[in-house]
């Protein structure tokens, strides 16, 4: 269960950032600033596509099918620094 | 809004009065917002109105370039750069002070100039004149001794200073009797290297019976006209004879030697060198005079030249318009375009120059209603710029279609980083170009001639976002020169028992192969990116091959929706509901369908399978090909798997024939009953909408033109009498010619109608939009695989350089050796870096996501049949002087 909530929270906070920059973040941009709309444009789009490639990349590791092979040396390097 | 679509366009007439015209030009010149018409297309240019002042400025001109080449030829003298614009008409009247000016300086550089090469010439002559002094008495004082000689055998006294012409006998020292033959004396400057041919053809015509000696002038000195530095020698040759002596003189001239004259006494030779010496230093003192008044001059002009260019430039090109213009005796007229928002600020400037130039009568702005398609006008900043040009490469915008523009500023970079997705690649290019844009005011103002150092300057903003956004995909791809950055803990775990028998493989060769149920059970993913595990697998191909095929082909299906969506907003605007439901619901129903439903089964089997189903798990590839060619799959994806891609096959594959019947159907229903079809629709040419109402066209004769004879407008409006004016409207688009609304309204509405209605024409047409667009969905879906390709090149190519570079200088043991290979292993690392990896495979990522843009995306909506707005403007004329 920890893991699923884990997984919750990562996913919900990327995503109200992402919207913060690409729905409310346009919205409050004040009236008279020149190029108003090119930024709301370029706000919204920038969010979509970040949002879409960090989504993919999460979801794609959420259930992976194959895991990493590793050589003996990388494997003992690794129970040695980055697991004890 | 003008930022999506071009800026709205329409076609005036502008009358302007003969005195104030010039002044107009010039204000219309600074503003740079409208274009003008050539009123004559078929006069010659030598026959138009203003070709005597077009002449003038040619030659004012020519003066300038002459002034310029003096100045430049003085080292020293600094040509200022960067003169600010004043953005001032220069005034009719300052064109012939200037005129006046310019001739002034050219006369007196030229003056200079000859009287420098004069006195240059006579400082020549006078030195050689006392070099040939100074050698000669060496010569004199020889045949002296060789007399003396002579003379003691003969007992003879000889007083100092007699010259030797005063022998009798010969040059040869022998004295036989009491002969008078006098010798001839000839001394002058040779080349040195014509020296040895001279001597020969003297020995040869005169038959040896000449004497010449020669001593070298050691300093080189100057040629007056050329400025090259010249080796003189200085020779006399004696002859006997008054014939000898004219053919010593021909071969002289023949060899171009300079002849003096030259005293046979030494107290006249000494006297006259003093005067020669004397008249040298006064010579160079008036020849120092020269210079200094010649350099006060050039420098005083250096400092106004930019300034004159500038002007000369600027009432140049006014002439040049004004010769677009159809004149007669009390007034100038033109078409022109202009866009419909500039309109107040167009009149200003109109007002403007009606006053300076004093006249009392304003200048007239009426619309004229065309059916032509106005020029497209994309209103752009120095940030936009860069991103309007690439797209203009392709094609220009057709009036008022979407503008891809405001979209690519952001989808270009992201694709690019798809393809790149490096971070620290992409923080050396952010870096770069910030530096660009941060230094970007001095660049300007040194106006480089470096074409590809102006390439990369004038996409400075580009190549930020591309940097920025690639620093982000590098973050996430987790590649920073092809190393991985483990900042959150990797979620795989190398179980214990495995753990345990690690230490009893020998081999190194050998790999251990983590099983998802024992290493990842009940973990979340990696937060932010890919996990940090799999840069150290070996089978991390594997695994990032077929995630990144997955992610090039939902980000394409989204590209290519976003490019359909872009096709309703045009339809829409240009008030075409057929094409709607025509074109715009089959297309979205076959892309959305077959392609957005391989989309949805990524997505799906992403969350529907992990390690305890994965072997039943289907191949997507498979499972789509299969689809259409409607077997049963194997495997399972859902319940009810086969039902449903049957439906969605079905429904794609009935939108084939709907794309390709319906339109010309309707089309050709709609020119069988023509009273049926009376709707609203929009004028292409104003904008402003019309009611396609067919009856009008009957109204006026020449309402089919659409463009109103300069006579129509005379009688409707009087402007043939002075007494007659009519003050122009702030917006000038209702204008006061009342024929306007409805000659335009005709002019709306389908071109079908107006013109012949060729239904074989239409359905070719229409089969070939049909073909394209299914044929395209397949190949443009799998043409957006290139951003797997790249990046997995770029990936390869980054680790090989690491593993064969750079890790050998890291791979020492001790400090000592290791200390000294680092640096250079390091430099060649980086200069491959730079090289390879941000240059190269930076314009190759460059080039696919500007072909995935112009091709796969814009194919879905763009026409790109305009051309563009080229006003008048003196920026653009003052910045490129070449083009006439």
């Amino acid at each position: 269960m920890g893991a699923a909530f884990a997984t919750f929270c990562i996913w919900i906070l990327m995503t109200v950032f992402w919207a913060l920059i690409g729905v409310a973040v346009p919205l409050i941009i004040p009236e008279k600033i020149e190029n108003r709309r090119l930024i709301q444009t370029m706000l919204l789009l920038t969010s979509v596509s970040c949002y879409t490639f960090w989504l993919c990349i999460f979801l794609m590791q959420l259930n992976p099918l194959i895991g990493p092979e590793l050589e003996i040396r990388t494997a003992q390097a690794i129970v040695e620094e980055w697991q004890s | 809004m003008a930022l999506f679509r071009c800026e709205e366009m329409a076609l005036y007439q502008l009358f302007l009065q003969s005195e104030a015209a010039y002044n107009c030009v010039g204000e219309m010149g600074e503003i740079g917002l409208v274009q003008f018409r050539d009123m004559n297309p078929d006069v010659n240019a030598f026959q138009r109105k203003f070709v005597n002042e077009v002449r003038r400025c040619e030659e004012m001109e020519r003066k300038l370039r002459f002034i310029e080449k003096e100045v430049k030829k003085e080292a020293h003298i600094n040509i200022p750069n960067n003169v600010p614009d004043l953005k001032q008409v220069p005034a009719a009247r300052e064109m012939n002070e200037l005129d006046n000016q310019l001739e002034k300086l050219e006369n007196e550089l030229r003056e200079l100039l000859s009287n420098q090469e004069q006195l240059q010439k006579n400082f020549l002559e006078l030195t050689e004149l006392k070099q040939v002094l100074l050698r000669t008495s060496i010569f004199f004082q020889e045949a002296d001794s060789t007399r003396f000689a002579a003379a003691a055998r003969d007992d003879r006294e000889h007083e100092e200073g007699e010259a030797l012409l005063d022998v009798e006998g010969g040059a040869s020292g022998g004295v036989a009797g009491g002969g008078t033959n006098k010798l001839g004396v000839v001394a002058g400057v040779i080349k040195r290297e014509l020296l040895g041919a001279f001597e020969r053809v003297l020995w040869r015509v005169c038959r040896g019976n000449v004497f010449l000696k020669h001593a070298d002038i050691e300093e080189p000195l100057t040629d007056p006209t050329t400025g090259d530095s010249l080796l003189k020698c200085v020779f006399i040759v004696f002859f006997q004879g008054e014939q000898l002596g004219n053919r010593v003189k021909k071969i002289c001239e023949g060899f171009r030697a300079t002849l003096y004259p030259c005293p046979e006494q030494t107290a006249e030779r000494r006297e006259m060198l003093k005067g020669v010496e004397a008249r040298i230093a006064d010579l160079q003192v008036v020849l120092d005079q020269t210079l200094s008044h010649r350099t006060r001059v050039l420098e005083s002009a250096a400092a106004n030249l930019p300034l004159w260019f500038v002007k000369v430039r600027k009432i140049k090109s006014i002439y040049h318009t004004l010769n677009l213009f159809q004149v007669s005796q009390k007034y100038l007229q033109v078409q022109c375009w202009i866009p419909i928002t500039d309109i107040p600020k167009i009149q200003a400037a109109l007002d403007k120059g009606t006053s300076d130039a004093g006249s009392s009568v304003p200048s007239v702005l009426s619309q004229v209603p065309t059916k032509e398609q106005p020029p497209t006008f994309n209103r752009t900043n120095k940030f936009t710029e860069g991103f309007q040009t690439i797209i203009d490469a392709y094609g220009v915008s057709s009036y008022r279609e979407m503008n891809p523009m405001p979209f690519t500023v952001i989808t270009f970079p992201f694709l690019f980083a798809v393809m790149f997705g490096d971070c620290g690649h992409g923080l050396i290019m952010a870096l770069f170009a910030g530096l660009l844009i941060w230094k970007e005011k001095d660049i300007i103002a040194a106006k480089s001639k470096n074409e590809i150092f102006m390439m990369f300057f004038g996409g400075r903003y580009l190549i930020f976002l591309m940097g920025v956004f690639s620093i982000y995909t590098g973050i996430l791809y987790n590649d920073l020169f092809s190393k991985s950055m483990n900042i959150f803990g990797s979620q795989w775990a190398i179980p214990q028992d495995v753990a345990k028998t690690l230490a009893g493989y020998s081999d190194n060769t050998d790999t251990v192969e983590l099983d998802p149920k024992d290493s990842f059970k009940d973990k979340a993913p990696y937060p932010f990116g890919l996990d940090p595990i799999w840069q150290v697998a070996d089978n991390k191909l594997d695994f990032l091959n077929s995630f990144k095929m997955k992610l090039s082909v939902i980000l394409g299906v989204m590209h290519m929706l976003f490019g359909v969506v872009l096709s309703l907003l045009n339809h829409t605007y240009f008030r075409k509901p057929l094409n709607v439901i025509a074109e715009f619901i089959p297309q979205v129903l076959f892309l959305g369908g077959l392609f957005g439903y391989l989309v949805f089964m990524i997505i799906y089997k992403w969350f529907a399978f992990d390690y305890t189903n994965s072997a039943s798990a289907p191949q997507l590839l498979i499972t789509f090909t299969d689809m259409f060619m409607l077997s049963a799959p194997d495997d399972e994806l859902y319940s009810g798997q086969y039902t449903v891609q049957v439906i969605i096959l079905l429904v794609g594959v009935a939108c084939v024939p709907w794309m390709l019947f319906v339109k010309p159907t309707v089309l050709y229903m709609r020119h069988r009953n023509p009273a049926a079809t009376q709707r609203k629709t929009r004028d292409l040419s104003t904008g402003l909408t019309f009611k396609n109402l067919n009856n009008l066209a009957g109204d006026d004769g020449e309402g089919t033109e659409g463009l109103i004879s300069n006579d129509e407008l005379d009688r409707e409006n009087g402007i043939g009498g002075d007494d007659h004016v009519i003050s122009p409207d702030t917006h000038g688009a209702h204008s006061s010619n009342g024929n306007a609304p409805g000659a335009g309204g005709h002019g709306g509405g389908h071109g079908d109608d107006d013109e012949e209605f060729d239904f074989g024409q239409i359905m070719i047409l229409q089969a070939i939009h049909t073909i394209e667009f299914c044929l395209g969905c397949i190949s443009h879906t799998a043409s957006y695989l290139r951003l797997w390709a790249l990046s997995l090149a770029h990936a390869e190519l980054s680790e090989v350089l690491w593993s064969m570079v750079m890790s050998i200088g890291l791979s020492y043991d001790s400090v000592f050796p290791g200390i000294l290979i680092l640096p250079p292993i390091f430099a060649a690392w980086a200069v491959l870096t730079l090289a390879i990896l941000l240059l190269m495979e930076g314009l190759s990522a460059f080039l696919h996501a500007l072909r995935l843009h112009w091709v796969e995306f814009q194919s879905k909506f763009y026409h790109g049949e305009g051309h563009l707005f080229t006003p008048f403007s003196f920026k653009h004329i003052v910045e490129n002087p070449l083009e006439d």
